[in-house]
């Protein structure tokens, strides 16, 4: 059982690294998700930055470049495998609930770098203040796992289809609209301080929507990948 | 025969659904006549849920069976579901016009989450689309319906409670509009209802049948 397990885990993991490999070979999607991100959110800097936004104004911009510039990459991790028909081998190395795991933890992996880069250049460039970077970054943290766990059963569809960048975002958000308003939500209470009791059913939300899109994503995770 | 005679019977039902929802005094009378839409609107806001079940419960049963004629079954349940479903957003927006001055209000629970159906819906039919190959088109237009339906309890159940509503809090039994279901109103509104369902699963029954039909000549053929 225990070799099982650890097999499972060392497979999941070369899929992991492979993927991180290739992408630090050509940096194709990492220079795409960070020129995305930094250009919409210099647009905004520029038009909006010396306003004195209010912070509920400041959570939706934030999540409106964290989710444009999502869209402009998450789905890559398939299309990837799909156009340089690696997809075949894939699936004679692993079960498909291996591959989902490597791929999910990739895109999770790629979207956690991004919000590193972009918060810290957010702030500075807004101007905002952030009286409660714990419950920032605990909202940031479980809204980038959502958003990764509802886009990459999302991709994996997508990159089955013809005009896939333009379905990924017609598909992901209303799939995703639940995460955005509680992901708003709480970063609006982490900016305002209105502490714990202000952000709790936000940030309960946020982990519960997770884990339901992550577990559906594993069941229906199958007929995608062998449909 | 029997046919038939409940064809005529739905028809007369029908039409006097109409007639006494125009003759009988209005359901709410601050609003006055524009309430009236009440018999419409309300019964074709429901048949968006009911098609959206049926086509989640034939996306399930695609994915077990992989019949061509489940997939027929969903994918017709998701378009006449896309129907009602552009009708609902309609005349709730002009509802909303007449009641509350505006034609759409985001933070209207109601109107997100008839929204959201209607991306879900749009997003279904354009994944369909966009995928030549038959099988995979069923497939993957399955997974992404079951995918997608935990969103829709999220915008009924959860989000109603997070913001406040403008619509009643039980949209038949009614506090704030004081929509009084006595009198005609409330038989009325149930006839309304049934007889709205009733075509429903009429149409899709028809589509249904016809796409057998369709399929039979083909294979003679």
């Amino acid at each position: 059982m225990s070799s099982a397990s650890s097999a499972w885990v060392s497979k999941a993991a070369a899929v992991l690294v492979k993927d991180l490999r290739t992408e630090l070979r050509t940096r194709y999607s990492l220079n795409a998700l960070f020129m995305f991100a930094f250009t919409t959110l210099v647009v905004v800097s520029f038009s909006l930055g010396q306003l004195g936004l209010s912070s509920l104004v400041h959570a939706a911009l934030y999540w409106i470049v964290i989710f444009f510039s999502a869209m402009s990459a998450l789905a890559g991790v398939f299309i990837k495998e799909e156009d340089t028909k690696t997809a075949q081998t894939l699936r004679l190395y692993a079960r498909p609930s291996i591959i989902y795991t490597g791929k999910l933890i990739y895109n999770i992996l790629l979207l956690f770098l991004l919000c590193i880069l972009i918060t810290p250049l957010y702030v500075i460039f807004m101007h905002v203040e952030v009286p409660d970077p714990g419950l920032l970054i605990l909202v940031i943290f479980l809204g980038c796992i959502g958003l990764a766990g509802a886009t990459t059963l999302i991709g994996a569809i997508v990159a089955k289809a013809s005009a896939r960048s333009a379905l990924f975002a017609v598909l992901s958000f209303p799939v995703l609209l639940p995460l955005l308003v509680a992901a708003i939500a709480g970063t609006n209470a982490a900016l305002a301080n209105e502490g714990w009791s202000g952000a709790e059913n936000h940030v309960k939300l946020l982990a519960a929507y997770a884990v339901i899109m992550i577990t559906a994503s594993v069941v229906l995770f199958d007929f995608v990948w062998n449909g | 025969m029997v046919r038939q005679v409940l064809q005529i019977g739905l028809f007369i039902v029908t039409a006097m659904v109409i007639w006494f929802s125009f003759t009988t005094p209005a359901p709410q009378q601050q609003i006055g006549d524009a309430s009236r839409i009440f018999y419409y609107h309300i019964p074709v806001a429901w048949l968006t849920v009911v098609a959206y079940a049926v086509n989640l419960i034939f996306s399930i049963r695609y994915l077990k069976t992989r019949t061509e004629i489940d997939d027929f079954r969903a994918l017709w349940a998701a378009e006449i579901g896309t129907m009602f479903c552009v009708l609902a957003t309609i005349s709730g927006s002009l509802f909303a016009k007449v009641t509350w001055g505006v034609y759409w209000n985001w933070s209207e629970p109601r109107m997100l989450s008839i929204f959201v159906l209607l991306m879900i819906y749009g997003a279904y039919l354009a994944i369909r689309a966009a995928i030549p190959s038959l099988d995979r088109r069923a497939t993957l237009g399955a997974v992404y319906a079951i995918f997608a339906f935990p969103t829709v309890p999220f915008f009924i159940f959860i989000m109603p409670r997070m913001m406040a509503s403008l619509h009643p809090s039980d949209s038949v039994i009614d506090a704030n509009l004081k929509i009084s279901m006595g009198g005609s109103v409330l038989p009325i509104f149930l006839i309304s209802l049934a007889v709205f369902t009733v075509i429903f699963f009429w149409l899709y029954g028809l589509g249904v049948r016809l796409h057998k039909v369709q399929t039979a000549r083909r294979e003679t053929e």
